[in-house]
C-alpha cells in the first residue's frame, strides 16, 4: 500500500457537488522524503521508509543524524515504513499529496485521544445494570456478573473490565478523499479520524 | 489566519445574505429538487439562534404550523438557500431565545424593533 504521513489539522464541513453538507477532516500530509528503501536481499522484506516533519539539528540524536546523513536529507521527526509501495522509490525521493486523487478511498490511522481510567460502559459499551427502580441503587454503571460460581470458581482470562481507555492505534477504513490541495499539502477526507489536532496520522491508499 | 480557516475559505463559497439575529422573522427561499424538477419552497419563522462560525455557520428557524411548532436548521452557506428575506426585526435580550418554545398564543409574540430612519433624526 502506498501511503503518506500527515498531521490532523481539524474538522469542518463543506458542501458536496450535490449541495449536501458533508462533515470532513482536514489533514496536512507530506511532503515526505524516502530515507531508506528496504529490500528482501538486504533486510529480509520489502518496504519504503518515509520521513515527515522537520526536526532541529540540535534535537536530533547522533544515531539518527547518521541515518539522515546517509539518506542525504534533513533530520525529520516522524519515520514510518510502508510495505508494498505501488511505484518504486529511491532514497531521497519526495512523496506529496498528489499521491491521492479526489474520490479515492483511503485508510487513516492515528493514536486515539486518551480518556484515562474509564468504566466498562464507556470502555466496552456495556449496558449497565438494570433499571433505577425496585430497590436498585449504586450499581447503575456496574459491569454485572463476572462469571459462574462453582465451576471455574475464578474469573476467566480476558474478561472485559474497567481500565485505561484511549491512546490506542485506531484505523478508520475507506474514507473518501473529498479534496486534494497540493499548494498547502492538504487532503480533506470525509468523516472523522482518531487523534487530537496536531497528532500524526498515516494515510494509506 | 490558521491553516484550517484558510482551507475553509478555499473550499466553501460564502453566500452573502442580509444580517439578521435571534428574534428576527425571516423567510427562507429554499430550493427543492423533485426528480429532475426544481422549485422554491418558502419557510417563514422566527430565528431562534445563530450557531457556529465561517464555514460551519448555521441558524435555526421556528414557526407554528397548524398549532405544531416546526423548527428547521439551515447551514447559512448552503447552495440550496436562494434568498433570505428579513421580514421583521424583533427586540429580544438574548442571543438564543429557546424560551420561545415554551410560550404559546399571545405570550409567544416578539416586539418589533422600531426603525429610525437616518433622515428623520
Amino acid at each position: 500500500m502506498s501511503g503518506l504521513i500527515g498531521k490532523k489539522i481539524g474538522m469542518t464541513s463543506l458542501f458536496s457537488a450535490e449541495g449536501k453538507y458533508v462533515p470532513c477532516t482536514v489533514i496536512q500530509a507530506g511532503p515526505c522524503v524516502v530515507t531508506q528503501v528496504k529490500t528482501k536481499e538486504t533486510d529480509g522484506y520489502d518496504a519504503v521508509q518515509l520521513a515527515y516533519d522537520e526536526r532541529k539539528e540540535k534535537n536530533t540524536s547522533a544515531a539518527m543524524k547518521g541515518h539522515f546523513k546517509k539518506a542525504g536529507v534533513a533530520p525529520m521527526k516522524k519515520l514510518v515504513e510502508f510495505k508494498g509501495f505501488e511505484d518504486a522509490k529511491n532514497t531521497g525521493d519526495q512523496v506529496t499529496v498528489e499521491l491521492f486523487q479526489e474520490g479515492d478511498l483511503v485508510d487513516v490511522s492515528g493514536i486515539s485521544k486518551g480518556k484515562g481510567f474509564q468504566g466498562v460502559m464507556k470502555r466496552h459499551g456495556f449496558g449497565g445494570v438494570g433499571g433505577t427502580t425496585h430497590g436498585q441503587h449504586d450499581r447503575l454503571r456496574a459491569p454485572g456478573s463476572l462469571g459462574n460460581s462453582s465451576f471455574a470458581s475464578r474469573v476467566m482470562k480476558g474478561m472485559r473490565m474497567a481500565g485505561r481507555t484511549g491512546g490506542d492505534k485506531v484505523k478508520t477504513q475507506n474514507l473518501k478523499v473529498l479534496k486534494v490541495i497540493p499548494e498547502q499539502n492538504v487532503i480533506i477526507v470525509k468523516g472523522s479520524v482518531a487523534g487530537s489536532k496536531g497528532s500524526y496520522l498515516l494515510i494509506e491508499k | 489566519m490558521n491553516l484550517l480557516e484558510l482551507i475553509e475559505s478555499q473550499v466553501v463559497t460564502k453566500s452573502s445574505h442580509p444580517s439578521f439575529k435571534a428574534g428576527d422573522t425571516v423567510t427562507i427561499h429554499y430550493k427543492i429538487k423533485e426528480g429532475d424538477k426544481e422549485r422554491v419552497q418558502l419557510f417563514t419563522g422566527v430565528v431562534l439562534q445563530r450557531r457556529g462560525h465561517d464555514a460551519v455557520h448555521s441558524f435555526t428557524v421556528r414557526k407554528m404550523s397548524n398549532g405544531v411548532g416546526v423548527e428547521r436548521i439551515f447551514p447559512i452557506h448552503s447552495p440550496f438557500i436562494e434568498k433570505i428575506e428579513v421580514k421583521k426585526r424583533g427586540v429580544v435580550r438574548r442571543a438564543r431565545i429557546f424560551y420561545l418554545r415554551n410560550l404559546t398564543g399571545k405570550k409567544a409574540r416578539i416586539a418589533e424593533k422600531i426603525q429610525v430612519s437616518e433622515s428623520a433624526s
